[in-house]
């Protein structure tokens, strides 16, 4: 008898670490590998080894160029910024310190990759639909520097931009990670790429570093009626062999993935390659947007490093000075 | 067999959740019930989540005056030990000051994170997550979070709102040291402050399949004459369906916090 439980029990806890790998774990996502493919490389998916070497030895003079100690003698920029591209923002505001973009390329099975996107096989988003383009060129009449002027009340566009809190973006809001981070699918940005995971039997907790969100999936779990949305989808997991297979649905009416709508459906894979790395690939799917589902993947390498809280609202007094500076813009065209 | 029996029948009354590795497993969705998140020292209920004087008496303040009983304040036994938190004097002034002035200070109007070990006792469920190297808290209000360390990186590197977490078991206790906080949080919704100094030793004991008995100790030199602790029990949420619902209060406060600089302000009364 005393062997029966035995045996019992020794199923039991093999069942616990049987095929199904652990994911659990801190990584890193930082890459500079792009979601979408340069042009010059067309329908090529690797970079050769040499092209890869120049990819890294170009971010690292950038980085080592932005390392440089500031001039202390400097004056202020000129006024509407000096013209320079990137994170800094054209005035000044983010140096390398807080930039954490990754030093190379990933490799997947040995290759360095061009794009994260590899369905469409030119790994390009693929075309928008009639509707989508329209609503992407509305929102570019929103989408445009700040040059100091309140160009939405000299073109009469109403609601102008900085109207409502609700028009900012969700990021700037401070209630999702900015760009594609928080996800799904959960993509490398300009920093902040760290991803805890807690795999538990019946539950996977993904952690996304920006604004501390945190996914939890809920294995072989039914989907959330469709009253119920939430800003970064309902998931639910299965294992399909060695692999988690994520579905999400249920998202918001403004998720945070390209003008993506309600109905967006997100299909993710993740696999253990060796006790270091994750495999991540997706598939997302929005007729409302896109006229074909698309599809790439990424690695998740593990990392020492800790996540460190994201108190983002708690800090966000910019937001108050983007509206603040709006109205005083505002009245600056009305008095002429 | 004869001396199975009574192990395995001792272990279906208690029922006690274990892990793989024999650790107690706190997996689920948990809430506790009760008054502590309005005032964790003992109180008779009162008209308003803030007061002032009136001619017969203390009555809800203007601003929490439309919200009638739904603003007033259930009476509670207490969680603190004895009943009362060891300000020091000045320490307590300012928790009176912060009191009179609630809806303008506490962290929780504006949405901010919620300290520990208030995420604990407040009206949301939270959930723990844990396997045989990890416990990771997911919170519903605000969506807060943290991960308890069980390698001691030493004194945390910055202040933050949820403090850094460091774990370790003491038999089939699972006991949390938290620091590192800012002193922006509060432990209730009656201006009870602390400050930076704040170390909080939390023990979480399984009682059974479903309840956990809750400990926590505070203390902060600066604010307190003594340590002090609290105690209570949290229920396993027993739904078939229970889960977290996503709580991002951040929009919910944005009229409060941004409003009157929107373009067309609302009216603010």
């Amino acid at each position: 008898m005393q062997r029966i439980i035995l045996s019992v029990l020794t199923a039991l806890a093999a069942c616990y670490g049987q095929a199904r790998p652990d994911l659990s774990g801190t990584y890193d996502i930082a890459t500079l590998t792009p979601l979408t493919r340069p042009a010059k490389f067309g329908e090529r998916l690797a970079l050769t080894a040499e092209e890869a070497r120049v990819i890294e030895r170009q971010e690292a003079a950038i980085v080592a160029a932005r390392n440089q100690k500031s001039d202390p003698n400097r004056s202020a920029p000129p006024v509407g910024g000096d013209g320079s591209q990137g994170p800094a923002g054209n005035v000044g505001g983010y140096n390398s310190f807080w930039v954490d973009r990754g030093t190379g390329a990933f490799q997947i099975d040995g290759k360095f990759r061009t794009s994260i996107i590899t369905n469409p096989a030119n790994g390009q988003l693929p075309a928008m639909t009639p509707e989508a383009i329209k609503r992407a060129r509305e929102r570019a009449k929103y989408n445009r520097p700040n040059d100091g002027v309140a160009f939405w009340i000299k073109e009469g566009i109403t609601p102008g931009p900085y109207d409502d809190p609700e028009l900012r973006p969700l990021a700037e809001r401070c209630l999702l990670a900015f760009g594609t981070s928080s996800g799904p699918p959960m993509l490398p940005v300009m920093y902040n790429n760290l991803k805890r995971i807690v795999q538990t039997n019946d539950t996977v907790m993904i952690l996304n570093e920006m604004v501390h969100d945190a996914r939890i999936i809920r294995i072989n779990g039914k989907h959330e009626p469709p009253e119920i949305r939430r800003w970064m989808g309902d998931s639910i997991g299965r294992w399909e062999g060695a692999t988690l297979v994520v579905d999400t649905t249920n998202f918001n009416d403004t998720p945070a993935l390209f003008g993506a709508t309600r109905d967006l459906h997100v299909i993710e894979r993740f696999s253990r390659i060796d006790a270091k790395t994750l495999r991540y690939q997706f598939t997302v799917e929005d007729s409302n947007v896109w006229t074909k589902p698309w599809s790439g993947e990424i690695l998740f390498p593990a990392t020492d490093q800790r996540v460190f809280e994201y108190a983002c609202h708690e800090g966000n007094y910019s937001f108050e000075g983007i509206l603040k500076g709006a109205r005083i813009l505002e009245k600056e065209v009305e008095k002429k | 067999m004869t001396k199975l029996l009574p192990i395995l029948f001792s272990a279906a009354l208690v029922a006690q959740p274990r892990l793989p590795n024999g650790k107690p497993n706190f997996n689920g969705i948990w809430q506790a019930i009760g008054p502590a998140h309005y005032d964790v020292e003992r109180h008779m209920a009162r008209a308003s989540l803030m007061l002032r004087d009136g001619p017969h008496g203390p009555l809800a303040s203007a601003p929490t005056l439309r919200l009638g009983a739904v603003g007033s304040v259930p009476g509670g036994i207490g969680i603190v030990e004895g009943g009362k938190i060891p300000y020091k004097p000045d320490a307590a002034a300012k928790r009176d000051e912060n009191r009179k002035n609630w809806i303008d200070r506490d962290p929780e109007v504006k949405c901010y994170l919620p300290g520990i070990p208030r995420a604990t006792y407040m009206p949301f469920p939270f959930q723990i997550i844990q396997n045989t190297n990890s416990v990771f808290m997911n919170y519903e209000y605000a969506g807060a979070v943290r991960d308890i360390l069980f390698k001691d990186p030493g004194p945390a590197e910055t202040d933050s709102w949820m403090g850094q977490s460091v774990g370790r078991w003491e038999g089939d206790t699972l006991v949390i040291v938290t620091a590192g906080f800012n002193d922006q949080t509060w432990f209730d919704r009656s201006g009870t402050h602390h400050s930076n100094q704040l170390k909080v030793t939390e023990r979480f004991t399984l009682n059974g399949a479903n309840h956990i008995r809750y400990e926590a100790t505070m203390e902060d030199p600066e604010v307190f004459t003594a340590p002090w602790k609290i105690s209570l029990p949290l229920y396993r949420r027993m739904e078939p369906d229970a889960r977290l619902m996503d709580f991002k209060c951040v929009e919910f406060v944005e009229e409060l916090i941004f409003g009157e600089h929107r373009r067309k302000p609302l009216p603010r009364q």
